[in-house]
């Protein structure tokens, strides 16, 4: 409960956590759809933190990486089963069955393609030693590249998965959900899960947490870093294409454009948690999601891309490390 | 012959624009290492700043929709369109109010943050201007901006912006280089390549990194001002990170950063690229493909050639 402690030692962002709740408890509506759309937001930052977290860069290829991850779906599902579009829907949901085959194919091969490109490119900058923000400036190369070639393959028009309308779902306080959304946070929740398990239960995450502690230090212990970086990209790659996806079912929409819109709800969300703070990750994914919604009931909805930049300049000006990140400086 | 000068010279109006920025990057990334990806934001007020201020108030026969509109344009003094010269200068005030504060809050914290700040303020300031229609005529943008010294000859305008674009590409190089040769530019040079001496030798880095943020981002706000004159159309899809931020970084890496000479290099040739890419056959001339050419470039020479095809002294 340590992370708490932090939040009430800091007038200002109890203040803030006091405006959150009692607009919360007037629009409970928009509390219900923040938890669920931040669950996204919470699993994609989770994968941006331990790359930033443990690289120390920030990958700015992450949101095209989301973006890359659902085209790639879109175009397996398409080549495995071109008449997905006539089959049945899942239950109470618009996807098809197929794209629940399909999925767990297109995110590992996304987390394998995250592990070329730290061969082909990140690697050599780790080689020459270069600088954290020269190693961000090429992610930004990769980030317009890697959106260049999906415009370039699959156009810039939106698309969309195979999907069928569906009824949302009425529940009490005016709470009104499409039922994708529930299943997609669901699963969001599990992976999230799944990875702390990994994280904190397995040999792996201990190797994990040494090299994002002191690189040094495990090395001198036998940890085999380079191989260690690998995995940190194979499960950032897999967390980020987990999440891409999963919005673009709940939105019923992929663009081009989305992976790099999302960079700013997710670098708000990794700062809010702490940089390299998994469990923070998620916590600040979910704030971030509960403060866009929230902010819909009383502004502009085409102004939550400006939300999320006032939150990440409030917490910029508070508390730098990220409101439930480590008291000192970590990095 | 004469379409094929006119498109050179439209050309080089461009290229010299983007020269501007490209050199204002310079000062951000090349001298002090101040990640910016937000070049788009300083280039969107520079040239939002210089449209309103120039153009006549709105009126009902052109059903243009903004708040004010400041009609320098009518301000010559025996013929001579001073105001334009003038307009720059308030381009570049307009940004430097809006870099210093945004530089004083993230330059004490990790170099990273100032990137993540700059990138979002690009796409909030174009938010803003989409969706505040009172403001400056939302997505149908402003149009028939002024332009300065059309009286001499409106058929061949472009050459006379030719040189309008020449000599303040001349005027802000030359402010760079003064700049960034003097005692001040090689404080900046010492906090990138080492901000811990600079600290121990007794220098106030975080003022000087917060100078060197707002004179970039005012040389940006110039360039702002000089695309909005020559093009005479702005809208807020002109300020989409591609063409307003990623290959103005493409250029400074092309041409060397932490060299003006570099800078203005890089920008004509990228702009070169960009634009006689497009007479290729076939699939070549995709506008995508130039996108996937950009990040390439900007990976390839951060890997192979970090200091640019014409490295610094």
């Amino acid at each position: 409960m340590k992370y708490f402690d932090i939040i009430f030692e800091n007038k200002t962002i109890l203040l803030l956590f006091w405006i959150i709740l009692i607009l919360s408890l007037m629009k409970p509506w928009l509390f219900v759809n923040g938890i669920l759309i931040g669950s996204l937001y919470a699993l994609g930052s989770i994968g941006l933190s331990l790359i930033y977290g443990n690289l120390k860069f920030a990958n700015m290829a992450h949101g095209d990486f989301m973006t890359l991850s659902s085209y790639v779906a879109l175009a397996l599902l398409l080549f495995f089963f071109p008449n997905s579009e006539q089959s049945p829907s899942v239950g109470p949901f618009t996807f098809k069955y197929e794209l629940l085959i399909i999925i767990p194919i297109a995110v590992v091969l996304i987390g394998f393609l995250a592990v070329l490109f730290d061969k082909l490119i990140y690697k050599k900058l780790r080689d020459l030693g270069a600088a954290p923000a020269a190693i961000a400036l090429t992610s930004l190369g990769l980030a317009v590249g890697l959106r260049g070639l999906i415009q370039f393959i699959w156009g810039t028009d939106s698309t969309s998965f195979p999907r069928e309308s569906k009824l949302f779902w009425d529940l009490p306080f005016k709470v009104k959900i499409p039922p994708d959304m529930f299943f997609c946070a669901i699963v969001a929740f599990i992976i999230a899960i799944a990875f702390y398990f990994v994280l904190f239960k397995t040999k792996l995450g201990k190797a994990i947490r040494a090299t994002s502690d002191n690189p040094d230090l495990a090395r001198i212990t036998g940890i085999n870093t380079e191989k260690i970086i690998l995995y940190i990209w194979f499960i950032g790659g897999i967390l980020a294409a987990t999440s891409g996806i999963l919005i673009s079912v709940q939105q019923a929409i992929i663009t081009p454009v989305m992976g790099w819109k999302i960079l700013i709800p997710l670098f708000a969300a990794v700062i809010v948690g702490g940089i390299g703070n998994p469990i923070g990750a998620l916590m600040g994914g979910l704030l971030i999601g509960i403060t866009g919604e929230l902010a819909t009931g009383w502004i502009n909805p085409s102004y939550k891309p400006a939300v999320y930049f006032l939150v990440l300049l409030i917490v910029l000006l508070l508390r730098p490390n990220g409101i439930l990140g480590s008291k000192g400086r970590q990095f | 012959m004469d379409s094929i000068l006119y498109f050179l010279i439209g050309f080089f109006i461009m290229s010299g624009i983007y020269s501007v920025f490209s050199v204002g990057l310079n000062i951000h990334w090349g001298h002090t290492g101040l990640f910016n990806i937000g070049i788009a934001s300083f280039f969107l007020l520079g040239s939002y700043t210089a449209a309103i201020i120039s153009s006549p108030p709105p009126s009902l026969e052109k059903y243009e929709e903004y708040i004010w509109g400041g009609n320098l344009s009518q301000l010559s003094v025996l013929g001579i369109d001073i105001w334009f010269p003038i307009i720059l200068l308030l381009s570049a005030i307009i940004c430097i109010l809006v870099a210093i504060p945004l530089a004083i809050i993230t330059i004490r914290l990790k170099e990273d943050y100032l990137a993540l700040v700059t990138l979002g303020l690009a796409e909030t300031l174009r938010i803003i201007f989409v969706n505040e229609t009172w403001l400056a005529n939302g997505t149908r943008g402003l149009y028939s901006i002024p332009r300065p010294f059309d009286f001499i000859d409106r058929g061949n305008y472009d050459y006379i912006y030719f040189v309008v674009v020449m000599i303040t590409l001349l005027f802000v190089y030359f402010i760079a280089e003064k700049a960034t040769n003097s005692p001040w530019g090689r404080v900046l040079r010492g906090i990138r390549d080492n901000e811990n001496t600079m600290i121990s030798s007794g220098k106030n880095v975080l003022r000087f990194k917060v100078e060197a943020f707002a004179f970039g981002a005012g040389i940006m706000g110039i360039g702002g001002a000089l695309f909005t004159h020559g093009k005479r159309f702005i809208d807020p899809i002109t300020f989409e990170p591609m063409l307003a931020t990623f290959i103005i970084w493409s250029m400074l890496m092309v041409g060397g950063s932490g060299n003006n000479r570099g800078a203005v290099f890089g920008a004509f040739l990228m702009w070169g690229i960009w634009t006689f890419t497009q007479f290729l056959p076939g699939f070549l001339s995709d506008a995508n493909l130039r996108f996937v050419f950009v990040g390439m470039i900007i990976i390839l020479f951060q890997l192979y050639k970090p200091n640019g095809v014409i490295p610094a002294k």
